[in-house]
Parts: structure tokens; C-alpha cells; sequence
């Protein structure tokens, strides 16, 4: 028996007219931890759904153990050993623990009845064996996100996994909790069990892989051991472009946009006074929960400020509802497009003028024909990867969504735009196209305000950089003077 | 840490919807005992659990639905068919039989939840909308194919089967009698609760109404389980749709039409989430006899009907209030 778990090659499949993969090869060693790395739509998750027999390849061959599937079926991948940890971790929320651990293995094993007391023995055998430690009795909706994966590591160990896929495991935990999940990891790598992590995040790579294969287009544009990769070469394998980290220095000049005074509101921010100028980038960054992004919900009348002036332009304006904000020309770009920038069902267009409908409105009629034009020139002006506005906004990757809730408020011709963590769940091709965006914009005398926790990129973007600790302002610096360890001390700094 | 635990297991008994559904019933109870002692007695249990009968059997049906994530309208509908339907047949062809009536009904029950099955499991249609129209199919294909006139002289077995009664209690202000057929709910509450606790049938029911994706990608046979679902509502609805004729002594076409929001509430009163995934036998149980005390003490105490649906809407109002406003505080309270 040879010490290769999982073999494919030539993996070749196409959907309509699109060939997602085009001939890929993929080796993973018994215990072997690899990462599989690339943008948004490079095919990262057609190859798992292949591996995982939930897709059929249209060509090529998976040998799992030693054994050579024709056509592989999810039954058979997940007898072979092979459990995919999917990034909603597949789990119900309505049931507890203890049962969601257990189920999977009594409906394989073709129970008809539930033995309750096995049950929870099985699930905390399964918990032991990663070092794990959830109440059972608790129902899987009140654990957090950290909690919920180790429930469902648990789960797929239990299926006698010999290789785990993790798809973008560590999205939503906090640093403690990734460094947990690694440990967790490494446990499974000793008992043997290989694990191969989809990412696009670079540090992670680095911290817990020992090799990497990157994919581009559906193709495998490099692969190799892990220390063989430095920064650039990761980036430029990812992307298939050199990608330079530009600082951008916009020019500002003396004529106020924005002069917020002294604006408070309970239990999120306290006294928080700064100017923006025409042609100026400010970012303003601080630790969860130290009134970062609420001060940005504040000036789009989302959570009001209680107290404290606004002026624009010099006049002052009363912002108490959305409504407010957008008739003074602001416009804002959530945290979560998801659920709070886009409507996921309706056409791309329909998104890219949702915020500046009446602006179509002539005479009590909807101009549809500038609506329409207005919608592909904003897909041809941020290139956003889409045939046609036809199509769900839900169809496209992180980086063209967020493109699209850009154009929404570029659309409404803002005279100030404020973007909550614009690059949140963007692959770094689409990030640096969105940072030119921004560029674009504040040449065009538009005034930016950058929320974000992501240093390099205020770093990069910014003139002055906000910090928020604990709902106070703490200060605000030029950021010709900072560099990511200054600014990441700045931030936990005990005021 | 142990005894932490311990006395959080009991604090969430004694917060949970059940118990708040207890705590409002005996409300009512000592309510109504406060104003009209002489109500307040044995006849009034048995008066309440006579009227809860059919009642809890189709929220039985419902609540199973509700579990897995749909909702279902149908049922009042599929009950009326198969009720007035097997009475006709019985009626015109001469036969008599009350095990008879059942089987037939029950048989009719299936075949229209196969109907219901189908366009849930196979066409993927949201369960609303399908059993929407499923249910005015079905009603109108009764009074258009069927008959329309109420059907009062039943077979002779069948008339006499709901003059049987399992025990009668002498009070002052006559006699209050348990009809046999008390047995059926109670029988169904059994296997229900069995199936949903027991089976992995019944846990495959709250894995669709947690996470239909989850579960298809755990390996559950979805379509296979909704199909069972509809097709065991169905049976149950005919049978109870039976029961409600024997127990009336008469098949009529309209009278169960519209009961279905109310024991929708019922349900929900009972902890169900709408949502899906949450709801047990014991909670529907309360549901239903809260909202039977109420609208059954109501008339004893001589509240004027119309003030009647009012307080029955507040109750359901303040209940489903109840039930939302603790899922909220789980989603809000800190995660573990």
C-alpha cells in the first residue's frame, strides 16, 4: 500500500458552456495537511464537489486509496473516507450536540431507532478524540460559529474519515479560535488523517500547510512544498498578475466635504470629532466593537448619532434616517453584503440601480431604457465579470457582488461614500480592481471614508487613519507615519 | 459545575413554552373557577377533552408538517372529502361498519396525501401554495362530484358507535359523557410522540425542518420522508375526518372548512416553530386544550360569541409573541 490517499488526474468537467476545470491533478498524502488555494471561480469548489462524488468529472480519474473509481458517487467518497466540512457546516441547528454528531454515523450504519444513550455515547467518544469539549444536551443554534465546526470535525471523524476538505474553515473565527482549529488539525494529522484546506487567505497557508496547489481557471498553476512559496509568488500563481503594493497618496485640498462635531450615541460611540477634505481617503479602524462601524451606520442614519453636528459642504444637516442620508449625497457599503447590500434573487442590474430608482422616474413613468443602459455601463466601467445584467446577483463570486454594491451607490452620484470593510470575502484580483475604483472616485472630488480592520489596506489607501478603542476616538495619524505593526499596537493599546 | 448545570436544566423546564402554556391554562382554570364555581368540575374535563378530540388529532397531522418545515392547509379539506365521501358510499351501497368507515376513510386519507407528497417531494412546490391547492381541488371536487347535502341517516352501527361512551359523570347539571373514540387521539399522541423521539423516520422530520440542505448532504432521503409525511397526515386526517362524523352523527360538507387556522395556532401555541425544526406532542397537546378551554368556558360563562373570537386571537397573539420573543433571546444570547 503506497502512502498516497487521494489521487486525480486530468479531472476535466464543464457546466453549459463554461469548463470549470480544465485537467486538473491532485495527489494528497496519508497525514499530508495541503492547502488548495485560488481566487473566487478558479474551480476550487467544482474540485471538491468532484472528490466528493457530488459532481461526475466529464474526464479524468480519482483513485482513492489505491482504488479506481469510474464514476464516483457521494456514497463512495464518504466510505472511501473522504468528508467535506462545508463552510455552513452542514449542521442543525435545531437539534443538539449530542445528536448531530451521532446521526450521520447511525444513518449510515442503518439504524431505524434512536438509542438516546448511544447517542450521547457516541458523541463524546467523538469529542475525546479531538480534545473537545460542548455541553450535549445544548441545541446546535446557541453554539458559536468556532463550536458549530468542531461539531461537524467531529461528525466527519466519526465517518472513519481518512481525508478531510475544509472549505474556507477559518472565515468566521477569531484568531484564538483558528489557532484551536489548527491544533485540531494537527491532531487529526497525527492519528494519520490528511486534511486539505481551501483558502485564499496567505498567512493561514503558511501556518498550518505543509504543501500547496494553487488553481487558476480550472487549471493547477503551481504546486509544491509550502516553503518554496513566498508572498509574491503566492500572489502572482493566485492572480496571473504581478501585483504591486501601491500606496496611494491622494491629493486633498483645503475644502471641507464632511465636518462631523462631537457626535455620540449610547453604548456605541462617545465625542467622536473629524473633518474630511475633498479628494481625501480617512479609514477608520479599531478592534471589534470599538464603534468603528458604527460610526459609519451613524452617517447613513441606519443607528443615528444622538448628539453631537454633521455638516456637509459646509451646511449643517440632520441625518435621522437612511432616508436623510441619502438626500445629502451619502452613500454606504455595508459589512455583510450578503444580507444587508444585495438583493441575492433579483438580476445583477437591478441591483446596480436599486438605490437611484427615482432618478428614472420621468413623469410618473420608469424609464427603462436608461435604466438599462445605465446597467451595463456600470458592468463594462468596475468590469464586473457577468455576461448581461440578467443573471441573480447570487450567481456571481464575492469580488463582482461587491463590485456591483459599489456601482449601486456610485449610481446615486454620492458626494460621500462610506465602505464598511469593502474587501471583506474579496479575492485579492478583484480587491486591487476595487481599490482603483476608490481612487477613481476621490479624483472625482467625491469624498471616502474606509472602515476596515484589514491594515494593509488602509495603509495602502488612506491619508489618515481614525482609531476607535472602546467607542473613543484614540487618535487619528498620517499615514505616511504608520506601518501595519505600529497601527496593530495602536489598536489594542490600553487607553 | 455538575450541580450548574443541573439547576440550569431545571430553570429551562420551568421557563419552557410547555410550562408557560401550563401556566396560562391554569390562569384561565382558577379564572373560571372564580367566577363560576359550578363550571369548574369534572364535566367540565370531560366537555373540554370530548371537544378537543378531533381537534388534536388534525394538529397532531399539522404539527408533524410544521416540524419538517412546510404547513400545511390541506387537511380540513382531505378530512371533509374523505368523511363525506366514505358516509355516501356507505350510505348508497348498504354497507355498515364503524372499523369499516375507518379503513375506507383512511385509505381515501392516503391516496389525497400521496397527491400532497408528490407535489411537495417530487415537484419541489412550497408546501403552502401546494396544499392551497390541493385543498380547494379537493373540496371543490367533493361538491362538484359528490354531493352537497348533509348526510344524516348513517348506517345503523356506525349511529350507534357515537352514543358509546367509555364513562359518564353524574353532576348537577346532567350528564357528562366520555365518547369511546377519546381513545383515538390518545393512541395517535403515542405513536407520534414514539416516531418523532424514537425513529430515525421521525428524526429525519426535524433534520429537514432544521437544514433541508444539511440534510440532503448527510445522506437523508428527503423526498422519501416528505413523502411519508403527507401520506401518514393523510390516513390520520381521514380517520379523524371520520371520527368527526360518527361523533356528530351527520357528514356535511362545510363544517370543518376554516378549522385549519386555528389549529395551526394551536400548534404554534404549543412551541412549534413556523420556521420548522421545533415542536413535540406533549406542547400541541396544551395547545389544543388552551385554545378549547377558552373558546368552550367562554360560552358557559356566557361571553358573547363574537367577544370570544377576539380573546381566542389575543390568545394567539400573546402566544406566538411568546414563542418568537424566546427564539429571539436564543439567537441573541451569547453563543457557546
Amino acid at each position: 500500500m503506497s502512502d498516497v490517499f487521494l489521487k486525480v488526474t486530468g479531472i476535466k468537467k464543464s457546466f453549459g458552456g463554461v469548463q470549470a476545470l480544465k485537467g486538473v491533478d491532485l495527489e494528497i498524502k496519508k497525514g499530508e495537511v495541503r492547502s488548495l488555494a485560488g481566487e473566487n471561480g478558479c474551480g476550487k469548489s467544482t474540485l471538491i464537489k468532484v472528490i466528493s462524488g457530488a459532481h461526475s468529472a466529464d474526464a479524468g480519474e480519482v483513485v482513492i486509496d489505491g482504488k479506481r473509481y469510474d464514476s464516483l458517487t457521494p456514497m463512495d467518497a464518504i466510505c472511501a473516507g473522504i468528508q467535506v466540512i462545508y463552510q455552513d457546516f452542514a449542521v442543525f441547528p435545531n437539534l443538539t450536540v449530542a445528536e448531530n454528531i451521532a446521526l450521520n454515523y447511525e444513518l449510515d450504519t442503518c439504524q431505524k431507532t434512536v438509542n438516546w444513550k448511544e447517542v450521547k455515547e457516541i458523541a463524546q467518544k467523538a469529542m475525546a478524540r479531538i480534545g473537545a469539549e460542548i455541553p450535549l444536551d445544548v441545541l446546535v443554534e446557541r453554539l458559536s460559529v468556532a463550536n458549530k465546526q468542531m461539531v461537524a470535525i467531529c461528525r466527519a471523524l466519526l465517518n472513519d474519515a481518512k481525508l478531510v476538505i475544509m472549505d474556507e474553515p477559518t472565515t468566521a473565527l477569531t484568531a484564538r479560535e483558528v489557532a484551536r482549529l489548527f491544533d485540531v488539525i494537527r491532531m487529526m494529522q497525527e492519528n494519520g488523517i490528511a486534511v486539505m484546506i481551501v483558502t485564499h487567505k496567505l498567512d493561514e497557508v503558511y501556518e498550518i500547510a505543509e504543501t500547496l496547489t494553487i488553481l487558476r481557471n480550472g487549471e493547477k498553476v503551481a504546486e509544491g512544498p509550502i516553503n518554496e512559496f513566498d508572498r509574491p509568488r503566492f500572489i502572482k500563481s493566485m492572480t496571473g498578475r504581478d501585483i504591486e503594493e501601491v500606496f496611494y497618496r491622494p491629493e486633498q485640498n483645503d475644502n471641507k466635504i464632511l465636518e462631523v462635531q462631537g457626535i455620540s450615541r449610547e453604548g456605541a460611540f462617545q465625542d467622536v470629532t473629524f473633518d474630511l477634505y475633498e479628494g481625501d481617503v480617512l479609514g477608520i479602524t479599531g478592534l471589534l466593537g470599538s464603534g468603528r462601524g458604527e460610526i459609519g451606520e451613524a452617517l447613513f442614519g441606519m443607528a443615528p448619532a444622538t448628539s453631537g453636528s454633521i455638516k456637509m459642504g459646509g451646511q449643517e444637516i440632520k441625518i435621522k434616517s437612511v432616508g436623510d442620508a441619502m438626500k445629502n449625497g451619502v452613500g454606504y457599503v455595508p459589512e455583510d453584503r450578503l444580507t444587508e447590500g444585495l438583493f441575492l434573487e433579483l438580476p445583477i442590474g437591478t441591483n446596480t440601480i436599486a438605490a437611484s430608482v427615482k432618478s428614472y422616474l420621468h413623469g410618473g413613468r420608469l424609464d427603462y431604457k436608461a435604466m438599462n443602459e445605465s446597467m451595463w455601463k456600470w458592468i463594462k466601467d468596475l468590469s464586473v465579470a457577468a455576461p448581461s445584467p440578467e443573471p441573480p446577483i447570487k450567481t456571481l463570486s464575492g469580488g463582482n457582488q461587491q463590485k456591483v454594491v459599489l456601482a449601486k451607490w456610485l449610481n446615486t452620484k454620492p458626494r460621500l461614500l462610506i465602505l464598511n470593510g469593502p474587501t471583506v470575502g474579496v479575492d485579492i484580483g478583484s480587491k486591487t480592481d476595487i481599490h482603483k475604483i476608490l481612487r477613481g472616485l476621490v479624483a472625482d472630488g467625491v469624498g471616502v471614508i474606509v472602515i476596515s480592520d484589514d491594515l494593509p489596506e488602509l495603509i495602502q489607501n488612506c491619508n489618515r487613519v481614525l482609531i476607535m478603542r472602546g467607542g473613543k476616538l484614540a487618535g487619528c495619524f498620517e499615514t505616511t507615519d504608520l506601518d501595519e505593526t505600529k497601527l496593530s499596537a495602536l489598536l489594542s493599546e490600553q487607553a | 459545575m455538575n450541580q450548574q448545570a443541573k439547576t440550569e436544566r431545571i430553570k429551562n423546564i420551568f421557563s419552557s413554552n410547555q410550562m408557560i402554556v401550563i401556566y396560562i391554562i391554569a390562569g384561565m382554570l382558577i379564572l373560571i373557577a372564580g367566577i363560576n364555581p359550578s363550571a369548574f368540575g369534572p364535566a367540565t374535563f370531560i366537555d373540554t377533552g370530548r371537544s378537543m378530540l378531533t381537534m388534536l388529532m388534525f394538529a397532531l397531522c399539522e404539527m408533524i408538517v410544521i416540524i419538517s418545515g412546510g404547513i400545511d392547509v390541506s387537511f380540513p379539506a382531505f378530512a371533509t372529502f374523505c368523511m363525506y365521501a366514505t358516509t355516501k358510499l356507505m350510505v348508497t351501497a348498504g354497507i355498515d361498519g364503524v372499523l369499516l368507515s375507518f379503513v375506507i376513510a383512511g385509505a381515501m386519507g392516503l391516496g389525497l396525501g400521496l397527491l400532497n407528497g408528490f407535489l411537495v417531494g417530487t415537484c419541489k412546490i412550497p408546501t403552502l401554495i401546494a396544499t392551497l391547492g390541493t385543498s380547494s381541488l379537493i373540496h371543490g371536487a367533493l361538491l362538484s362530484f359528490v354531493g352537497v347535502n348533509d348526510i344524516t341517516n348513517l348506517p345503523p352501527q356506525m349511529d350507534e358507535v357515537g352514543k358509546q361512551y367509555l364513562f359518564q359523570v353524574q353532576t348537577d347539571a346532567g350528564v357528562s359523557s366520555m365518547s369511546i373514540f377519546i381513545i383515538l387521539p390518545i393512541v395517535l399522541c403515542v405513536i407520534v410522540w414514539l416516531l418523532l423521539r424514537y425513529t430515525m423516520l421521525g428524526r429525519s422530520i426535524y433534520a429537514i425542518g432544521g437544514d433541508v440542505n444539511s440534510a440532503q448532504r448527510a445522506g437523508f432521503n428527503v423526498k422519501r420522508t416528505q413523502y411519508f409525511i403527507y401520506m401518514f397526515v393523510g390516513v390520520i386526517v381521514g380517520i379523524g375526518g371520520m371520527t368527526y362524523t360518527l361523533l356528530a352523527r351527520n357528514a356535511n360538507t362545510t363544517q370543518l372548512m376554516g378549522s385549519e387556522m386555528m389549529v395551526i395556532a394551536a400548534v404554534v401555541i404549543g412551541g412549534a416553530r413556523i420556521t420548522g425544526g421545533h415542536g413535540n406532542v406533549l406542547g400541541t397537546i396544551l395547545g389544543v386544550a388552551l385554545i378549547n378551554i377558552v373558546s368552550n368556558n367562554l360560552i358557559v360563562m356566557g361571553v358573547p360569541t363574537y367577544w370570544q373570537t377576539f380573546l381566542i386571537g389575543l390568545l394567539i397573539i400573546v402566544g406566538v409573541i411568546i414563542t418568537s420573543v424566546k427564539a429571539k433571546r436564543v439567537a441573541l444570547a451569547p453563543k457557546i
